[in-house]
């Protein structure tokens, strides 16, 4: 059966404060933080970029799978800050991390889910038999406005996933996805800033889709929430996740330890990726994994994962999403901006 | 008093953030539910009237009062829109209670709309500042809020008023909206919330402030001997008066008095032949909570600079001696600019009739609405009574 043979995430290791930022533009009280649910956000170094996060991540993937490189045959990054409009991240990815020549590549995106799209490629191409492994990405350096509620929570980081059929360490039982043409968030070529539609982003955006493609998948698999040990739902922030849960009948243990969000903010691309990274990065053989990843504009991916014995073996090689998240330096808030190069005269 | 006028049906639609329908969606369905509450013939309606402040901004669509006729299969009978910024729905009350009064109109349409959450929220801001002056105000970054608390500053400079009296608005019209099951907001909020909640323009907070709002509300308003014909619990507009006053605030001699609601006030009292404490339900113009404060001052339930006082005695609320926004207000119940003044007629009219439910004003006789545009260049009052 298709599914999981490895798995890598990488965070860069500086963070800003929430609290931070809120004093820049004015909010002594702490109260935006909070509200949304986010503590902390990765802050990328200035030398680090999709195509490093992403290289960083599947490294930490090739590795824990066991797998030798040249037997990926696609690779696939999903992302919302390629380093470049024209000329892809996933080449550079496959020839860092040691792929041959003799494979397909793309750079996807749809918003905050081009990585589990990629997922679905891959399961779909390994289905079929036309590959034997497969590479798909989700990886961000978030870009959020000076002074946006945004910049509470855009952050950077990255989760990759070797999708397979021999000895996989989770299996994937089933995938659906629920798409329409929604202008939630957005943002054209050649701005800095995505634009978004303020509340608009929440009723009828995210939890209108998260919400159809969990009962999509529940459907499906003639399955309950009962059937799940673990959930998983994209995490703009710390609010929406849990509000969904809650809406979804969700009990809340069975969704916390995906709420990474609260100390490195939202990865866009690799926000339900890195959860669900987290999830497996503690889950007992046996368990269910229930994940819902969105994408603005708009759409959801929605899995069903069973987590298999062999991810015991596969454990300790890598750095967890812990270990990541654990790993850190505090910056302030003008380094940030000297990092993330929102001081123009610099150019 | 002049009994010339009466209100035969009500109907509101759903107030808030309504993604799923459009400007000619809440138009229609505010317009049918009147009729229907009337129960008036199509063909009975000779006149439209549309308050409306600036869908061509906020939607691109002008020539409401065309729009409306035509969607609601009205024929060919005359229809405009008035526009009087926030009082657009005041404005056009009146100018529908005129044109039956004037005998040119026996059975009129009046309507109130506005769909704003079509543009982003600074499109939404910027829109709204045009009601202000806009070349000594607006073009200087005066936005409303910042022009309001201009005025709460002086008025807790002048009076005392407090920071916690400043809260006690949203507190209570909140509290009503819970039984108002078209409000925006059907939910308490306590004041240690409203008093914590993000500054807009200090004092101002963000709860002290009505929200951005979609929502449309309708009348069937028709000459008074006609009523019969159609509704056994008849409402009768008893005045209607209305008052300017700078469009600037700087040009005013005291920033925490609105004289135009203090002069329309007194002639609507006077047209009705009533005093204030005839009056048993109230809605007041509470685009801010410092508004409310003020108007209350200004219709006379409190002297000068105790508004805030009223507020905290209770006096305001409904068991109260004078029961003030009842609906929730712009705050609670929502503040779809040109569908307000229409708004606060249908919650006088539900009052009156004893059909308010949970937020009924035991035997109410007579209410009083007082709808302003921008920071009080217009007032427009109403009195009616059953």
């Amino acid at each position: 059966m298709v599914g999981i043979v490895g798995y890598g995430v990488y965070v860069p290791r500086y963070r800003i404060k929430t609290t931070d930022i809120a004093e820049v533009w004015g909010d002594f009280s702490g109260s935006i933080g909070k509200g949304l649910g986010v503590f902390e956000k990765s802050v990328p170094g200035p030398d680090e970029d999709v195509a490093t996060i992403s290289v960083e991540a599947a490294r930490n993937a090739v590795k824990r799978a066991q797998i030798d490189p040249r037997d990926i045959e696609a690779v696939y990054v999903g992302s919302e800050s390629h380093p470049y409009a024209v000329k892809p991240t996933g080449t550079m990815v496959a020839e860092a991390i040691g792929c041959t020549h003799d494979m397909t590549c793309a750079d996807l995106e749809f918003a905050c889910k081009a990585g589990t799209a990629g997922i679905q490629m891959c399961m779909g191409l390994v289905k079929s038999k036309m590959i034997k492994i497969g590479l798909a990405i989700g990886s961000d350096t978030a870009q959020g406005r000076p002074g946006d509620a945004l910049e509470y929570s855009a952050a950077a980081g990255g989760a990759a996933y070797l999708i397979g059929s021999k000895n996989p360490l989770a299996t994937i039982e089933e995938t659906v996805s629920f798409t329409t043409d929604t202008p939630d968030f957005w943002r054209r070529e050649g701005e800095d800033y995505p634009s978004h539609g303020a509340r608009f982003t929440g009723e009828p955006a995210y939890f209108r889709h998260v919400e159809a493609g969990a009962k999509s998948l529940l459907k499906k698999t003639k399955t309950t929430i009962d059937d799940y040990d673990y959930f998983v739902f994209h995490s703009p922030n710390g609010k929406f996740p849990v509000a969904m849960g809650a809406q979804l009948g969700v009990p809340k243990e069975k969704l916390e330890d995906s709420l990474v969000v609260r100390q490195i903010g939202n990865t866009y691309s690799g926000s339900a990726m890195m959860a669900l990274a987290r999830v497996l990065d503690l889950a007992k053989p046996g368990s269910k994994i229930f994940v819902v990843a969105y994408g603005s504009g708009a759409g959801s991916d929605a899995f069903s994962i069973t987590v298999e014995d062999a991810i015991e073996d596969r454990r300790g090689e890598v750095p967890t999403v812990d270990d990541y998240v654990e790993r850190k330096t505090y910056v302030d808030y003008a380094t940030y901006a000297k990092f993330r190069r929102k001081i123009k005269a610099l150019g | 008093m002049s009994n010339n006028v009466a209100i035969a049906g009500v109907g509101i639609s759903k107030f808030g953030e309504l993604w799923d329908k459009n400007l000619r969606d809440i138009t229609l369905e505010a317009g049918m539910y009147a009729i229907f509450d009337a129960g008036v013939p199509g063909a009975d309606i000779d006149g439209m009237v549309i308050g409306n402040m600036s869908a061509g901004r906020f939607t691109g669509q002008e020539h409401l009062g065309a729009l409306a006729v035509d969607m609601g299969g009205l024929g060919d009978i005359p229809a405009y829109s008035v526009e009087a910024a926030c009082a657009s729905g005041g404005a056009a009350v009146r100018q529908a209670y005129m044109a039956i009064k004037s005998g040119e109109h026996d059975v009129m349409l009046v309507l109130g709309s506005e769909k704003m959450s079509d543009v982003n929220q600074t499109e939404a801001m910027n829109t709204i500042s045009v009601a202000s002056d806009w070349e000594w105000e607006g073009m200087f970054g005066a936005t409303f809020p910042a022009l309001y608390a201009f005025m709460a500053r002086r008025h807790m400079m002048e009076y005392g008023t407090t920071e916690e009296q400043l809260a006690l608005p949203t507190v209570k019209n909140h509290a009503n909206a819970v039984h108002n099951e078209i409000a925006q907001f059907q939910r308490a909020v306590p004041i240690e919330v409203v008093m914590k909640s993000g500054l807009l323009a200090d004092p101002l907070r963000i709860l002290h402030s009505a929200p951005i709002t979609d929502g449309a509300a309708g009348l069937v308003i028709c000459r008074a001997d006609l009523v019969k014909k159609y509704t056994d619990t008849p409402i009768y507009i008893e005045s209607s008066e209305q008052r300017s006053d700078t469009l600037a605030l700087h040009d005013r001699k005291s920033i925490t008095t609105l004289d135009a609601v203090v002069s329309s006030t007194k002639a609507a009292l006077h047209e009705a032949g009533l005093e204030l404490k005839d009056i048993d339900v109230l809605e007041l113009h509470d685009s801010f909570s410092i508004g409310e404060i003020i108007i209350t001052e200004d219709v006379g339930i409190a002297k000068k600079g105790e508004g805030g006082k009223a507020l905290e005695e209770g006096i305001t609320e409904i068991g109260g001696k004078f029961p003030v926004n009842t609906s929730g207000g712009l705050k609670a119940r929502g503040h779809p600019v040109g569908a307000t003044g229409v708004a606060q007629i249908v919650e006088l009219c539900l009052q009156l009739r004893g059909e308010a439910d949970k937020r009924q004003v035991d035997g109410a006789e007579k209410g009083l609405a007082v709808n302003i545009g921008g920071t009080g260049a217009t007032s427009i009052v109403h009195i009616l009574g059953r």
